[in-house]
């Protein structure tokens, strides 16, 4: 099992603040307007408390440790669910659930039935190295 | 504290304590907003385990105390607009807090 190891992204100009750690830091007013969630929001939800809360693969911290280890760019170009979902890719091979070679498969089972059906599919996708698992990345 | 593998707490409801300002090594739960500033101990809320070592797949264990710590909002941002007694209460454990001088 790949161990994670301990790093700290930090954000640049803050004084060794870490990427999340932005109490104070001014970013102007913080949007408080609620919108329905998407169904794939919905879903990530449903996978995250399935997996945290009830088979207990990872809790709560570890989600938030791989949060936290995203680049600034990364972190502040991706919205809630997106983090999310990004740290459960990260988390599900971590805890060898499924291997990457599992996953990646299924993603392009994904793409070509979004395709088939005529569905939108995003350009690029999201690259291994930069979501937090350098471990998992490296090897 | 309901855990008999948890530490006792070591400050009470009105104590002073500094918060560490050391640099966070791996995931943390203490923001840089109040590390090296000196609240009051509000609460004594139980003892948890460890975040920063669950984290990472750890069991967390010995348990720590975590505690609601009382900071005037003045002397967190020197731009503070509100009356002198704005109060912040932040949850903090027992790791990152040494006990302050009493005033």
């Amino acid at each position: 099992m790949p161990t994670p190891g301990k790093h700290n992204e930090i954000r640049e100009g803050t004084g060794g603040r870490t990427v999340h750690d932005i109490g104070g830091l001014d970013f102007g007013a913080i949007d408080m307007s609620e919108h329905d969630l998407a169904l794939w929001e919905k879903r990530v939800d449903a996978m995250i408390v399935l997996l945290n809360a009830r088979k207990k693969v990872f809790r709560t911290d570890a989600m938030r440790r791989v949060i936290e280890s995203y680049g600034e760019q990364q972190y502040d170009a991706t919205d809630y669910y997106e983090k999310w979902v990004r740290a459960l890719r990260n988390l599900v091979l971590e805890q060898e659930l499924v291997t990457r070679e599992e996953l990646e498969e299924k993603l392009v089972e994904a793409v070509e039935t979004f395709k088939s059906e005529g569905r939108e599919v995003a350009s690029e996708t999201v690259p291994w190295d930069d979501i937090g698992n350098r471990e998992e990345a490296s090897r | 504290m309901n855990r008999e593998t948890s530490l006792p707490p070591q400050f009470n409801v009105g104590q002073r304590v500094l918060v560490d300002d050391r640099k966070s090594v791996g995931h943390c739960r203490t923001p840089a907003f109040v590390r090296g500033r000196v609240g009051v101990i509000a609460e004594v809320l139980g003892a948890f385990r460890n975040p920063e070592k669950l984290a990472y797949h750890r069991p967390g264990l010995p348990a720590q105390v975590l505690y609601a710590v009382r900071f005037r909002q003045h002397e967190l941002w020197p731009a503070y607009e509100g009356t002198k007694t704005d109060e912040l209460d932040i949850d903090i454990y027992a790791n990152w807090l040494t006990p302050a001088a009493a005033i």
